[in-house]
């Protein structure tokens, strides 16, 4: 397939994809809102070069800790740095870090969760076991000790924020193919001769991703508010890039002095993207839950 | 030599056949009881089928008879007996000698709702073997796909090529069902209740497509229902099964006009007829149709038979030729 | 006065998608002591005509226009507790699927004592068990399998039980719906056996759903033929047998397998049945119709009684059409 026809299929499908989603009632309206949410984060932070007014990292643009003025419409922080150029930029590591975390939690567990389930036997009982044992942890605590152990970084928090969500998406995708493998349509594809892989790959699979689509959104939203957490503690990342994870951590300071703002608006963030995703993903759950139940 | 040619004649016979399912224990029972229970499903059952004979194993449910399709396709695994196919046995064959002989053996479900994977294409679900097979794709396989359904009255085919399923009537899954069996040209199909989930003004459809394809491609069936009626329209032989084992076998014609087995003459009285006028005189029979894991001793269908003697609570009758080509399992009858 | 009337009744399911009309413009009435058959395929209606007449249509299904009196009572227009003590004591409903209708963790005895408690909450509980054991009799369960659990009876005997929590309060109405579809043949005419001995027992008026058009002939009085929401053809059992008028009731009747003839010559009808989201101007079954003409394309025929007590919704009779006689060779 050409590079044309997938652009002219994904775009073909996502339009009135998007626009049945209108007719589909309250939870329709979920998915719309938490897509235009996220949208507009993700263009705003890969636009930001472009549209901010001050350069988020030079310092003493402003006062230290002027409040909201139409000059700095966010006021500034400690450091005079104009808090509405941080705002718009400060997105890009939550994104990085979200997408990558579910990026490879997805390379990792839908594979074991797809071989294990269908495989089934000792190997499915001796995974399930070792998934359930990081299941049973607080999601928070294993980031924490694994982030603890690499370091900080990027790619760091992503592969911890990873391995907490690595069980959500492999019990997902176990009971789904569990319940697949045993339907109709599996066993008319053995008796056409087709081998394992081609069953997994074209019959399982395929009915499984709108349950998957609904974990990696969650997982997203989680990612989001993890990612926040491991900065808060001080085990996110040290340079000095707008984040705001990292405002949100230097905002709790000043907090006792008024300065109100600093915290305020990359809490505000923090929210609103995990918003998005958690929109997108309850109401994806609503819409497709009633045709899974039939 | 001549073995050879005798068996040309027989597509498929199956030789004491029997499949067990283990009984699950629970926690507590598994530490204390040693004994393993099954569900004898299918409990020693001898057939053949001969080419393009329309063979029904008919029965309520319960009776092995879906259990028995499975196994002849080997979806499941007998649990002893013999499977021949051709003259060939087939009962172990495993790997790519399977892959090949699921070519010529094919299989058509019940439920025209779950046999598709409601995520393929029509093109797709029914050209999908030729892919499997290595036979044709692409524009190959989108031609061949257009040849079947049309064969199997989705006219015209172009329509139908790109829907899915739910977007299909129930009658035009099972077609395209019956479409994706016949793709690779096979030798045998089973057929198991095809139409039992299909509107009543549509059976004939599918009943009618299934006994042209035996002409046209010289098919042989095994047509496996609980419908008797049915059974009597599309059948040549059939074989009445009851908790596993087959109690009476004949053509079609001697079957219907003379049953002589109590539970197939109790089954017959049972049927609805189309005719407010007649009034049937229905056989009694008591009791239920027990779990097939306690299957009673000697005869298994004494428990309900009016005509019970004590011989039959002892020893279990054989089936035994009583008239030209109609078997029966009964003490009674000589 | 019949015990039952229905009166044009047309009843919706609105959805976003559009509006399915799964019923329009039904009207029949039954005595007490007789059996109505209510035959049709998917799609035809049956079930939600019977939920209609105990105002059980689930959402988003709304009754939009007609009358249903029982016993004399417009309960279209009764409040819902007043409906509510109709259903079950004067109107019993007998549900498709025996597996899932009963409650899992509850005794059978409980059922029945529920249902008793329900509507007459002065029965002692003596007087409830003595009941109880009483209907379990007429349905040949052995009364100390009163305190067994659902799962521990088969289908057929959970089929007898459902009958038998419909007919606990004597109710002079009963409707089933499609009855024996789940059961096999053997237990099948034993439940419609059971069915007839009871309405003669207590004189009731019985509905009987199916989409297996040999039960209903065996078993009704008289049967309606629905097809796509539209009563088709409304007669007695014997004259749609001998004189079946519509042309989808004598393509049925030709399709079903008669297991008392020999070298019987099958007929489908072409096509499906119709999306009931857009379904077909004029008369709905024109698209599978051998004898279509241009009228039924455009207009909906009328209900035309071509004989006293034989309704036919179809051009082929009355004015416009042409009397096609086809009686069924036996």
């Amino acid at each position: 397939m050409t590079k044309e026809k997938i652009k002219r299929s994904i775009l073909a499908r996502l339009i009135p994809g998007l626009t049945s989603l209108t007719k589909r009632g309250p939870s329709g309206w979920m998915v719309i809102l938490g897509i235009i949410i996220v949208s507009v984060l993700v263009i705003m932070t890969v636009i930001s070069p472009w549209i901010t007014p001050h350069d988020p990292t030079k310092i003493r643009v402003g006062d230290i800790r002027e409040p909201l003025s139409l000059q700095f419409p966010m006021g500034t922080n400690h450091l005079g740095q104009d808090m509405l150029s941080r705002i718009i930029c400060g997105g890009s590591i939550m994104l990085q870090v979200s997408a990558l975390s579910v990026l490879v939690c997805f390379a990792i567990g839908v594979p074991i969760g797809l071989f294990s389930s269908y495989v089934g036997g000792f190997f499915d009982r001796a995974c399930s076991l070792v998934i359930d044992a990081i299941y049973a942890f607080p999601g928070l605590v294993i980031a924490i000790a694994i982030s603890a152990m690499l370091g900080p970084g990027v790619v760091n928090m992503a592969l911890s924020i990873a391995v907490v969500y690595v069980p959500s998406y492999f019990r997902i995708v176990r009971s789904q193919v569990l319940s697949i493998k045993e339907l109709t349509y599996v066993e008319a594809a053995r008796a056409t001769g087709a081998k394992w892989h081609t069953i997994l790959l074209r019959y399982v699979f395929p009915n499984v991703i709108p349950s998957i689509v609904i974990v990696a959104t969650i997982n997203f939203a989680d990612a989001v508010l993890t990612a926040a957490g491991l900065t808060f503690i001080g085990l996110g990342i040290t340079k000095d890039i707008p984040d705001w994870g990292w405002d949100l951590t230097d905002g709790w300071n000043y907090l006792s002095s008024g300065a109100w703002w600093i915290i305020t608006f990359p809490g505000l963030m923090i929210i609103l993207l995990a918003l998005g995703f958690t929109l997108i993903g309850e109401g994806l759950s609503e819409l497709l839950n009633p045709k899974l139940q039939r | 030599m001549a073995k050879k040619v005798f068996m040309l004649s027989e597509v498929v016979k199956v030789e004491q056949l029997e499949k067990y399912f283990p009984v699950q224990k629970g926690f507590l029972e598994q530490l204390f009881t040693r004994e393993l229970r099954y569900v004898k499903a299918v409990d020693g059952i001898t057939f053949s089928i001969r080419s393009r004979e329309i063979f029904t194993l008919a029965g309520e449910s319960g009776c092995g008879k879906t259990t028995t399709g499975r196994v002849i396709v080997r979806l499941l695994e007998p649990t002893s007996g013999k499977i021949s196919f051709k003259g060939r046995d087939i009962t172990k064959v495993k790997g790519e000698k399977l892959r090949l002989l699921r070519r010529k053996m094919q299989i058509i479900f019940q439920d025209p709702y779950a046999s598709l994977n409601p995520r393929m294409k029509t093109v797709d679900a029914v050209g999908h073997p030729l892919e499997i097979h290595g036979l044709a794709k692409g524009e190959e396989k989108k031609e061949k796909v257009l040849e079947v359904l049309d064969k199997v009255g989705l006219t015209p085919p172009e329509q139908f090529i790109n829907l899915h399923p739910h977007q299909l009537s129930g009658g035009q899954r099972q077609r395209v069902a019956l479409a994706r069996s016949i793709i690779l040209k096979p030798e045998f199909i089973v057929a198991d209740e095809p139409v039992s989930m299909i509107d009543v003004s549509l059976r004939t459809t599918i009943i009618d497509l299934m006994l042209s394809f035996r002409k046209e491609l010289g098919l042989t069936y095994l047509f496996i229902t609980h419908d008797l009626a049915v059974a009597k329209y599309i059948s040549d032989r059939i074989a009445i099964m009851y908790l596993g084992k087959i109690i009476e076998m004949g053509d079609k014609e001697s079957l219907f006009v003379n049953p002589m087995h109590p539970y197939t003459q109790a089954l017959l009285s049972a049927i609805p007829v189309p005719n407010p006028e007649r009034k049937r005189k229905r056989i009694e029979l008591s009791g239920e149709v027990p779990s097939a894991i306690d299957i009673p001793t000697g005869c298994r269908f004494h428990p309900r038979c009016p005509y019970r003697t004590d011989k039959c609570s002892k020893e279990e009758p054989l089936l035994i030729e009583l008239e030209k080509n109609h078997f029966v399992a009964c003490h009674l009858i000589k | 006065m019949p015990f039952l009337e229905v009166d044009s009744l047309t009843v919706d399911y609105q959805m976003r998608r559009g509006t399915i009309r799964a019923v329009e413009n039904v009207s029949f009435s039954l005595d007490k002591g007789e059996t109505l058959g209510l035959a049709g395929e998917s799609g035809s209606g049956k079930s939600t005509l019977g939920l209609s007449i105990i105002r059980l249509v689930p959402y988003p299904g709304v009754i939009v226009e007609g009358h249903i009196e029982i016993d004399g009572t417009d309960i279209l227009k009764l409040p819902e507790h007043e409906m509510r003590s109709i259903r079950g004591r004067k109107v019993a409903y007998i549900f498709q699927d025996p597996m899932t209708s009963l409650n899992p963790v509850k005794r059978i005895g409980a059922h029945f004592a529920e249902l008793i408690h329900t509507h007459e909450p002065n029965t002692s509980k003596e007087e409830a068990l003595e009941r109880t054991k009483k209907v379990l009799e007429n349905l040949e369960i052995l009364p100390e399998r009163i305190n067994d659990y659902p799962h521990q009876f088969s289908g057929g005997m959970r089929q007898r039980i459902m009958i038998g929590l419909a007919i606990a309060l004597t109710p002079d109405l009963v409707i089933a719906d499609e009855p024996t579809t789940a059961l096999d043949v053997i237990v099948q005419a034993k439940i419609l056996e059971l069915l007839g001995n009871l309405r003669k027992m207590y004189g009731l008026a019985l509905i009987l759903i199916s989409h297996d058009l040999s039960i209903i002939l065996e078993k009704c009085d008289k049967i309606i033929i629905l097809y796509a929401g539209h009563m088709i053809e409304y007669a007695t059992g014997i004259e749609l047998h001998k004189h079946p008028k519509h042309p989808y009731t004598q393509g049925l009747l030709h399709s079903i397998p008669n297991i008392e003839l020999s070298d019987q010559k099958l007929a489908a009808i072409p096509g499906s049945p119709p999306n009931m989201l857009n379904p077909p101007k004029g008369c709905r079954f024109w698209p599978r119709c051998s004898h279509v003409k241009e009228i039924c394309r455009v207009r909906e025929p009328p209900l035309i009684d071509v004989k006293p007590n034989h309704f036919v919704r179809c051009f082929l009779y009355g004015k416009e059409g042409v009397h096609v006689e086809r009686s069924r060779k036996s």
